[in-house]
């Protein structure tokens, strides 16, 4: 067991270290990027090109550049900002991660109920008339674009139906849970259902997939020639098979999503997270801040990996010995 | 057995061949079939665009008509009038006239015709959508194939490089690798692709969704390298490439097919996030995604100028999905794409 | 006669497929007396599996047509509201199937799942399922059953898990039990182990049909045996009739194909010539017709079930003079070890 839990423990390092290592040597090693031009500006002379390089360190060789950046970022954690001089990045991530977490822990929530409901009721359905109208809703969720998708429900609840319907739908932007608790769940309302849409499509036509599947098993047949409900055959023995393939599958979408995959919804619906902090980090080039959110996110990916292994073995007991 | 006897009732039946089969299966699938036809319909559409604009609109898409005027109603009207709201800053184009002569959709905030800039941000966007598409399926078919059938460190090495892409955001790979290769382009050996070219999204999206399709391929060419007849091949001593191409090939195939709707629809999606985030497809090509983007101001005055590429987009994508659960229905009914289907 | 526990009349199940549609069983009848064991003979695609799943109405698929009548106890079972047909499955009538790999929901307990019908059925609490599971688990042969009810699927042996199914099935004393092959997926020494649980369980007041393809299966534990081909009933009778004197040739080929440790050494196994008729393409006439030595002119026309001379209960479906059968099976024999050559005699024999 303890043997088990370091190795896990050391592969979940060696995926931080080599995600870091990725998006490091993405900014530092592509071949004609040069991020002291972008902090300098657009035609800085070479003087002042050299004692920028300087003054970021960006003069040194690269393994110490990023041992540097990290020993400030994990050890001294002081690693300062590019482009706001001054402003710590460790922070700025503490700051921005409730509004993600709010955000995805409510839409994963949401969508998981959705999705599992479709799915099932879809495949136990098939046959009939529901089931291709319950996967065409499905096809929508997965074919709308997100941002798209929040800027017309921004404008409709902000602009079209403001007066009438959605009065009382707040501005755009995020209010902290401990501040006001129905204020939060007001402004993430929209968000939530927005980001849980796109997923809930998703997870209805794997369900589906999974559970038709499971229905056709022997095990099913068995449970049939039992004598039991066809409610109890669903629920208790093809829904219980098919989740977990898709628990494995929920636990990389909610890592990647905490770690900021969920910034076009962020974006769209103005709320300072996570995905927000990288994006406009990405825009500037800033590198100590964009060193920190991704790692960040790495983290919350290895991680949910981590939940997801444990969970597996609660579901499938033929997971436990292997 | 008896000769005298005629030959069994039961005369074994010309089988058509699994591609027939399958092509047959997905005639008779009749909403993959309307999503053929509505896709086919969208790809006329975008194709006719230079016609559209050219000889029905009579304008440029490119080109900023910022004191132009127009007809509506026998009335001379400007394209984009001065806001009278807030400060009077900004300006308010002509809105829809649903007329496709001219300003079918209206205007955008340079005075260009939207109808005609959709149609020509179509081919732009199925265009990275599809070559993307084609590209990362023969990709990931490729590194899938090699990691599955060498084993050993090839497969540790190649499998866990794709684990840690596969549990990376993609958007945030994508948009990582766009904001570095926006300024100076990509020069990867022999390979040049400029900064501005419609080629640096096409090979940034192909790139970061590899592993989507290599890792069940590598699974499906792990399962076949156990089988009789590959042991049989090996055994033979035909050559690895030989057995590559006559053995594995042809049974992971159907799954890379499947796969090639599907991941159009997906990359469409992300070359139209990627662009709305002005980090995807640059001025002054169009694209539905950067369309949005240029709406996006005129949000709650003009909608249809974000609406209406978010609805093209939608049911591109929504057809290249139903068109491939068919394609999978009839080719390969396990095959799932993360995040597609 | 007593009353016969399941009474099957003119069973007709038909698939429908993109080729049109398919007879799986064509007018099939049969019954079962109480506490008899009656052996479902007949090669892979003969319909004797899908009966069987059409008499505990399990075939699912809404492609799936099943006319007929199928009495149990008095009711018509493809009559019954859904409702009172789940309290005959599992409870009166149980079912054992082929594949005890895949037979057993495999994130539950083998406890856990034979408790699950118990409780399906009989009102009683979670501990006391959990204790009769215990004990039927005990019955059925598996050692320790206080600890391997707390076992998965995947825990147990194939055999072992076959035992878990059958102790499942026995949970509520049912009257019947179809065992659909339930020995074809495991060991030689284990199919003789469940072979002795089967009978065994008959001597508790259980009916059994035993479904197989394996004539030394039936020949050990059959009272009746109901041989079938092309979704029809070939020929039925007591064992010792259809062992002693079968009457239909197909019977015949069965019985020769299986090799005598005794008898005299065989230069050829003889085999059933031809494939076996596709239920698609079921002729008008004998199913059987195309693959018979002995086939004649009036094969073309559909044979009826019926007693030969002497025994009522011993009943074929075959055109053959019905006091001949012993030298017509002996030359079909000849003609099928000595291989080809002797088929024309031996049509102007059988026409004769």
């Amino acid at each position: 067991m303890l043997q088990f839990a370091l190795k896990r423990f050391g592969s979940a390092l060696l995926v931080m270290f080599a995600i870091s290592v990725l998006v490091f040597l993405i900014f530092f090693a592509t071949p004609g990027v040069d991020p002291a031009a972008r902090i300098a500006g657009r035609n800085a002379d070479p003087a002042t090109l050299a004692q920028v390089r300087h003054s970021f360190g960006l003069d040194r060789p690269m393994p110490v550049r990023y041992l540097l950046m990290m020993r400030h970022l994990l050890v001294d954690r002081d690693l300062e900002s590019f482009v706001n001089r001054g402003s710590k990045v460790i922070p700025q991530i503490l700051q921005a991660t409730p509004v993600t977490l709010s955000l995805v822990i409510g839409a994963a929530l949401i969508w998981m109920t959705a999705g599992i409901i479709m799915g099932t009721a879809a495949a136990a359905l098939r046959g009939k008339a529901a089931d291709p109208l319950i996967m065409l809703v499905g096809v929508v969720g997965v074919s709308l674009p997100a941002y798209w998708l929040g800027e017309v429900v921004n404008l409709i609840t902000q602009k079209q139906l403001h007066d009438s319907v959605f009065s009382w739908v707040p501005p755009p932007g995020y209010v902290g849970l401990s501040q006001d608790a129905g204020q939060w769940a007001l402004h993430m309302l929209f968000p939530w259902l927005t980001l849980a849409l796109l997923y809930a499509g998703i997870y209805a036509r794997l369900l589906r997939g999974e559970v038709v599947t499971a229905l056709g098993e022997d095990y099913t047949r068995t449970a049939r020639a039992k004598g039991l409900s066809e409610r109890r055959i669903l629920v208790r023995h093809a829904l219980r098979c098919s989740l977990i393939p898709i628990v494995s599958l929920f636990g990389l979408d909610f890592g990647a999503l905490v770690g900021g995959a969920a910034l076009l919804t962020e974006v769209v619906f103005g709320l300072p997270g996570i995905g927000k902090l990288t994006f406009d980090a990405l825009q500037n080039l800033d590198l100590p801040v964009i060193m920190g959110t991704v790692l960040y996110a790495a983290f919350f990916v290895v991680l949910a990996n981590a939940l997801v292994d444990i969970l597996y073995a609660r579901l499938d007991p033929r997971a436990r010995h292997a | 057995m008896s000769r005298t006897l005629p030959a069994p009732s039961t005369e074994a039946r010309r089988s058509p061949g699994p591609w027939r089969t399958a092509a047959a299966d997905l005639v008779r699938n009749r909403s993959a079939l309307a999503a053929a036809v509505v896709l086919l319909i969208v790809v006329v559409a975008v194709l006719c665009a230079p016609l559209y604009a050219g000889h029905i609109a009579h304008t440029d898409p490119f080109q900023s008509h910022v004191s132009g005027t127009t007809v509506v109603d026998g009335r001379t009207v400007p394209v984009l009038t001065p806001s009278s709201t807030g400060l009077g800053l900004g300006v308010t184009p002509i809105g829809p006239t649903w007329d496709p002569a001219h300003y079918f959709l209206g205007a955008d905030n340079q005075g260009r015709d939207v109808m005609a800039r959709l149609l020509h941000g179509g081919r732009t966007s199925l265009f990275i959508g599809f070559t993307a598409a084609l590209l990362t399926c023969v990709l990931g078919t490729a590194v899938g194939v090699v990691a599955g059938y060498a084993g050993g460190v090839v497969d540790a090495v190649i499998s866990r490089i794709l684990d840690v892409i596969w549990a990376f955001p993609v958007y945030l790979l994508a948009i990582c690798l766009s904001v570095v290769l926006l300024t100076n382009g990509l020069r990867l050996g022999p390979l040049t692709v400029d900064a501005g070219s419609l080629w640096l999204p096409v090979t940034i999206i192909a790139a970061i969704y590899v592993p989507y399709i290599a890792r069940p391929l590598r699974g499906q060419v792990l399962v076949l390298r156990n089988k009789e007849y590959i042991h049989a091949a090996v055994g033979s001593g035909a050559p690895t490439l030989r057995i590559l191409r006559r053995e594995v090939l042809p049974n992971v195939l159907p799954t890379a097919i499947v796969f090639v709707p599907l991941m159009t629809a997906l990359a469409m999606l992300t070359e139209s996030a990627l662009s709305f985030l002005s980090v995807g497809v640059q001025p002054p090509d169009a694209s539905w995604g950067t369309i949005i983007e240029d709406g996006l101001g005129l949000l709650y005055t003009r909608p249809a100028v974000t609406i209406a590429p978010g609805l093209l987009i939608a049911l591109t994508t929504a057809a290249l999905n139903v068109l491939g659960d068919g394609v999978r229905d009839a080719l390969d009914p396990g095959a799932r794409l993360r995040g597609g289907v | 006669m007593p009353e016969p526990l399941l009474d099957v009349r003119d069973l007709r199940v038909s698939f429908r497929t993109r080729q049109g549609s398919v007879t799986a069983v064509d007018g099939l009848s049969f019954s079962v007396a109480p506490g008899e064991i009656l052996g479902v003979v007949g090669e892979s695609g003969s319909g004797k599996s899908v009966s069987m799943l059409a008499v505990l109405r399990l075939l699912t698929n809404p492609n799936v047509t099943v006319s007929g009548e199928v009495r149990f106890q008095g009711r018509d079972l493809l009559a019954l509201p859904d409702k009172e047909m789940r309290a005959v499955r599992g409870r009166e009538i149980a079912m054992v199937f082929q594949d005890p790999m895949t037979a057993l929901t495999p994130v539950y307990t083998v406890g856990w799942q034979i408790a699950e019908q118990i409780r399906a059925h009989d009102r009683v609490s979670r501990r006391e399922a959990r204790a009769r599971a215990v004990r039927l688990l005990s019955d059925v042969g598996i050692p320790d059953a206080a600890s391997r009810v707390n076992a998965y699927p995947h825990e147990f042996s194939g055999g072992m898990r076959q035992r878990a199914v059958i102790a499942m099935a026995l949970s509520c004393d049912p009257a019947l039990l179809i065992a659909d092959e339930p020995t074809t997926a495991l060991d030689v020494t284990v199919q003789a182990q469940i072979l002795d649980l089967m009978r065994e369980l008959n001597g508790r007041g259980s009916a059994v049909v035993l479904i197989t393809h394996d004539m030394g299966v039936i020949s050990q534990i059959a009272d009746r045996v109901l041989v079938m081909y092309g979704g029809r009933a070939a020929e039925e009778g007591p064992r010792r009739a259809v062992f002693h004197g079968p009457r239909h040739p197909y019977t015949w080929g069965l019985l020769d194909s299986v090799p005598r440790v005794g008898g005299a050494r065989l230069r050829r196994l003889p085999t059933i010539a031809g494939v076996p008729v596709s239920p698609g393409a079921l002729p008008p006439g004998c199913a059987f017709a195309p693959r018979c030595r002995l086939r004649h002119d009036r094969c073309a026309e559909l044979p009826a079930l019926a007693a030969g001379n002497g025994d009522a209960g011993h009943r074929d479906a075959c055109w053959l003079p019905p006091d001949d059968r012993g030298s017509l099976r002996l030359t079909a024999r000849a003609a099928a070890t000595e291989g080809p050559g002797t088929g024309p005699d031996m049509e102007k024999e059988a026409t004769a």
